[in-house]
């Protein structure tokens, strides 16, 4: 139970409506979107203004509370689980477009905004917004940066750090500073805004965001190629960049996930061991001209069907199938893990065979969605809940193709972030040297460690501050001061 | 210097990384004219380490260098001892092409990566300047040229670090796969960090197809205005350009723009760019020869001017840029040109004629005109006697203090580079 000064406090900031201290609604922020990690937070609030957050975050600060941020809580590694004892700072309510400037390509938002709402207010001139992760109809632009989310078509036109250009922070002391730039280039000093984004809510809350937008492209083009199994639709991935073409996407399932979704969707796949999509997007000409070049691929690596979309609706309907894929497991299993890892490409068709190995070992089926031009895999392990030790065993899965990965020269997340979920595979990636290295940055940026603790780092490092609750000098509070 | 210096144990530097690698300097090992004592050159990360350890431990004062291309970017420095020549790690370490990833040791030439990358049809998308540039300056100086506006910069090509801190750490951060997002990402912090981090040891990149053709439009501007509109033109349309780059000379200019592409499209898109650009004047168009040749000879324009400025600005605001520096300049009887990537927001500016007094002044009333509405105006290439006049960098904004956080955690007795990043760090 929240602190009745503590209460007051963020009631006195925000009013009443912007506090929530009743038990039963704070169950509902007591997860994101990885529910199998719980914990009820002390205290919600739900700022409207970045002058808000500031005070919230200064008064946490000054009282030695944790606090977490949290945007829609779609993440899939417990990036948004709250703390125990701290308070989850809610950004939804902080959801305007501020402004809109074609003429530099940028577009400025509060965190809260929706992925797709950027793209939707720039369409009408012709532009888009290019990261598109799967769940962009819900996740907010904060979170996205907290986690440099990926999407479908990042591997031609990147990942959200290359398409944030700025970012106003509030500091986990309650310092606001502007980092990166805005709208001129090569902005001057240290490259803070790279380090920022994908950071995990760990050095600070954003609390404006400018964007860069891009022109729709002016052709695009998709196909659909069906295969006996992923070792033949891994060639033509192969083929198809060896030929020095990047596509907009390229994007496999294997058989059980193709089943899923024909079970939950309906995108009407063929009957394939795999099947891939590729879609090509430019200038016309360009995308013409190496769509005919990527189906002589694809018929030269044995595809048994080539479907091309015709129109944006067929388009769309192709795209179905891979966007519900997560989703659609609940329709073949009770329960299901999404996975996230990745490998070199040319690694793809190794690490495949051990996941099916591995799947025939536990005695638990895995379904396999994933980014193919980028390495970027989504086992999706099934399990039932309700029988006896099959969530532990499905756990233990998950985490060996996780080991899989880094044993092939590979990543523990593609996309989805360390949160609390991954923190353990952190030193099987990286030595004590490296993580400490990197947590410099956090003792940069938050000494004291208040903002979104125990996340991403097994072992937080000392900064050489005093430990326990802080408590500032009377002459850094006046602001005489600054802290090293 | 008029200082005392500190005293380089020489024999323990011997000890690390051989006799034959510790050199007395010459005149061209000078940084901004402050003379080091020796130059040392590692040939392991581990020898690196062990350097570093030693100069943290007296005091020594160390300036990484590359190629040495750039050593007078930034402030002059205010101490040093050491020059830490990294040109004996020159190896690259894995190149897989089905990957279309590289990782490389910061001592390796730029150029040579391209030329062994060629083999498999491949590039690393940078394209500065320089020859004998490496790819440890490349990345501590965050170098681009023309192309970035296709393919970026630095920061969003590298995808893994190995770096030597002050203390003789050794971390990496980030993979060699391109899809990471595993930790914070510090191969970005080290871009464009001037050596003032750490040492940097080697770096992973993503690479990209070697386009398969290209063609150049080319447009002469009769007036900034003109330069403005065509600049908009063309980043509204739907012409994928490479590079669109500007000259300006007395009153008028040139614009530049490359197309990288497969044949069919190169004919289809240079055609669309010539006549979106016709209403200005006929555009002419130039093969792939020709069209290297001119964007060649802008880039190296303003290289005999007596100063070289860098601008960053807001891209639609190409035409404020030309008219308050052409003010500037004419009212202190400065020759000012320019050119640019315009369709970045980037405008270089050569200065010559006239008296330090007068350079000075122009730098400080385009920061005037320009830093409050969120440009900035870098001093590249001076006399070392205009930098000790106006600073190298001007202001950097509120994240002063959070940038000296991070220099005081990385290297918190001031070993690197001291004095020649922003703010004096
Ligand atoms: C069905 C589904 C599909 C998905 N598909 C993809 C996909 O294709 N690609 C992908 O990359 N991810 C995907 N995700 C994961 C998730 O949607 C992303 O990680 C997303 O960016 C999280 O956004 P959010 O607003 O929900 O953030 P939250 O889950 O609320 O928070 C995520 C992290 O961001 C921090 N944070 C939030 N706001 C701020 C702020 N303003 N300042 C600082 N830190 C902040 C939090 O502290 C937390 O650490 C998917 C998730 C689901 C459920
Ligand atoms: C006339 C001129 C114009 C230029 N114009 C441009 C331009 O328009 N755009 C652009 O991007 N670049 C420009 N450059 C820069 C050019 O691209 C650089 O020369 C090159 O990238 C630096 O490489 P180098 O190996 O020679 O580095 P050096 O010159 O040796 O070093 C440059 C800096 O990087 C540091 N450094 C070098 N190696 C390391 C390392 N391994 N670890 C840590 N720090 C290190 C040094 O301490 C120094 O501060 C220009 C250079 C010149 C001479």
């Amino acid at each position: 139970m929240a602190s009745r000064a503590l209460i007051d406090y963020m009631i006195g900031i925000l009013g009443p409506e912007g506090v929530i201290s009743e038990r039963e609604e704070l169950r509902a922020y007591e997860c994101d979107g990885l529910m199998n990690y719980r914990v009820i937070p002390e205290l919600v609030v739900l700022p409207e203004t970045a002058e808000q957050v500031q005070q919230i975050v200064r008064y946490c600060h000054d009282e030695g509370i944790p606090f977490v941020a949290r945007g829609s809580g779609t993440g899939l590694s417990g990036g948004a689980l709250p703390v125990e004892a701290g308070v989850l700072i809610v950004m939804s309510r902080m959801c305007k477009i501020l402004e809109v400037d074609i003429p530099n390509q940028r577009v400025v938002v509060e965190p809260g905004v929706i992925n797709l709402w950027v793209t939707r207010e720039v369409g009408p001139e012709g532009y888009y917004y290019a990261p598109d992760p799967a769940s962009q109809t819900v996740s907010s632009i904060g979170g996205n940066l907290a986690e440099n989310s990926g999407g479908v078509h990042c591997l031609k036109y990147g990942f959200t750090t290359n398409h944030v250009m700025g970012a106003e922070v509030v500091l986990p002391d309650g310092t606001m500073v502007n980092i990166g730039g805005g709208k001129a280039p090569d902005p001057l000093g240290y490259e803070l805004l790279g380090a920022f984004v994908g950071s995990e809510g760990t050095l600070g809350i954003a609390t404006k965001i400018t964007l860069r937008i891009m022109r729709v492209p002016e052709k695009v083009r998709t196909l659909l190629a069906a295969f006996k199994d992923t070792e033949e639709a891994g060639g033509a991935v192969s083929g198809i960049i060896g030929n020095g073409i990047l596509p907009a996407a390229i994007e496999m399932m294997d058989a059980l996930a193709i089943e899923a979704v024909e079970t939950a969707v309906h995108p009407g796949y063929p009957e394939a061991g795999a099947v891939l999509i590729v879609e090509l997007d430019g200038p016309a000409a360009e995308v013409d001209h190496q769509f005919e070049q990527v189906k002589q691929i694809c018929e030269e690596n044995n595809s048994s069907e080539i479907r091309i979309a015709e129109d944006d609706e067929e388009r769309a309907l192709f795209w179905k199938g891979r966007k519900a894929a997560f989703a659609a497991m609940g329709r073949i299993s009770n329960d299901y893990i999404v996975q996230d890892g990745v490998v070199p490409r040319t690694e793809l068709g190794k690490v495949l065979r051990r996941i099916s190995e591995l799947s025939q070992e536990y005695g638990l089926r895995v379904a396999n969605v994933f980014h193919a031009g980028d390495g970027n895999l989504h086992p999706l392990v099934l399990f039932d809940n309700d029988k006896e030790g099959e969530a532990e065993k499905a756990e233990d899965l998950a985490g060996d193709i996780v080991l899989t990965c880094l044993e092939h020269g590979g990543s523990l997340t593609g996309e989805h972030g360390v949160g609390r979920d991954k923190m353990k595979y952190m030193p099987k990636m990286f030595t004590t040297d490296d993580l400490n290295t990197m947590q410099l940055l956090r003792c940069a940026f938050d000494p004291h460690q208040v903002s979104n603790p125990g996340k991403i780092f097994p072992t937080p490092r000392l900064c050489g501050e005093r430990p326990g609750r802080y408590k500032m000098h009377p002459v850094q509070k006046a602001g005489l001061a600054e802290n090293f | 210097m008029g200082t005392t210096r500190t005293r380089v144990p020489l024999e323990d530097l011997r000890g690390i990384v051989g006799e034959g690698h510790v050199r007395e300097v010459a005149g061209e090992d000078a940084v901004e004219g402050v003379a080091p004592q020796y130059v040392v050159e590692p040939g392991t990360i581990e020898e690196i380490g062990e350097v570093m350890k030693l100069a943290d431990r007296e005091g020594l004062k160390v300036a990484p260098r590359g190629g040495g291309t750039k050593t007078f970017l930034g402030n002059p420095p205010t101490g040093l001892d050491l020059v830490l020549s990294v040109a004996r790690l020159n190896e690259i370490i894995e190149h897989v092409p089905g990957d279309q990833v590289i990782r490389v040791q910061a001592g390796a030439r730029l150029d040579d990566v391209q030329e062994r990358l060629a083999g498999s049809n491949q590039m690393l998308a940078l394209d500065p300047s320089e020859e004998g540039a490496t790819i440890g300056g490349v990345v501590a100086t965050n170098s681009y040229g023309p192309r970035r506006l296709r393919y970026a910069t630095v920061r969003d090509l590298i995808i893994g670090i190995t770096v030597v801190l002050p203390d003789g750490t050794v971390a990496r951060a980030g993979s060699k796969v391109v899809k990471n997002v595993a930790g914070y990402d510090l191969s970005k912090l080290l871009t464009g960090s001037l050596g003032t981090l750490g040492i940097i040891a080697d770096a992973n990149f993503r690479l990209h197809p070697i386009p398969e053709t290209s063609g150049t439009v080319v447009v002469e501007l009769d007036g900034p205005e003109a330069a403005g509109e065509a600049v908009q033109n063309i980043l509204h349309s739907q012409i994928l350009a490479s590079a669109l780059e500007l000259r300006w000379e007395g009153g008028s200019g040139t614009l530049a723009l490359l197309i990288e592409n497969v044949e069919p499209a190169v004919e289809a898109q240079v055609e669309a760019a010539a006549s979106l650009l016709r209403p200005h004047k006929e555009p002419e168009v130039l093969g792939a020869a020709e069209g290297s040749e001119l964007i060649g000879s802008i880039r190296h324009l303003l290289d005999g001017d007596d100063v070289k400025l860098k601008i960053g600005f807001m891209p639609a605001g190409i035409a404020e840029v030309i008219g308050a520096v052409t003010g500037a300049a004419e009212r202190r009887g400065v020759a000012a040109r320019m050119t640019g990537h315009a369709g970045n927001g980037l405008t270089f500016v050569g200065l010559s004629g006239a008296d330090e007094e007068a350079h000075a002044g122009v730098v400080e009333e385009l920061r005037a005109a320009l830093v409050p509405r969120g440009g900035n105006v870098v001093v590249q290439r001076a006399p070392a006697t205009l930098k000790r006049r106006v600073d190298a960098w001007g202001p950097v904004g509120d994240k002063l203090f959070l940038t000296r956080r991070i220099k005081e955690k990385f290297d918190p007795r001031g070993v690197l580079n001291p004095g020649r990043f922003v703010g004096g760090i």
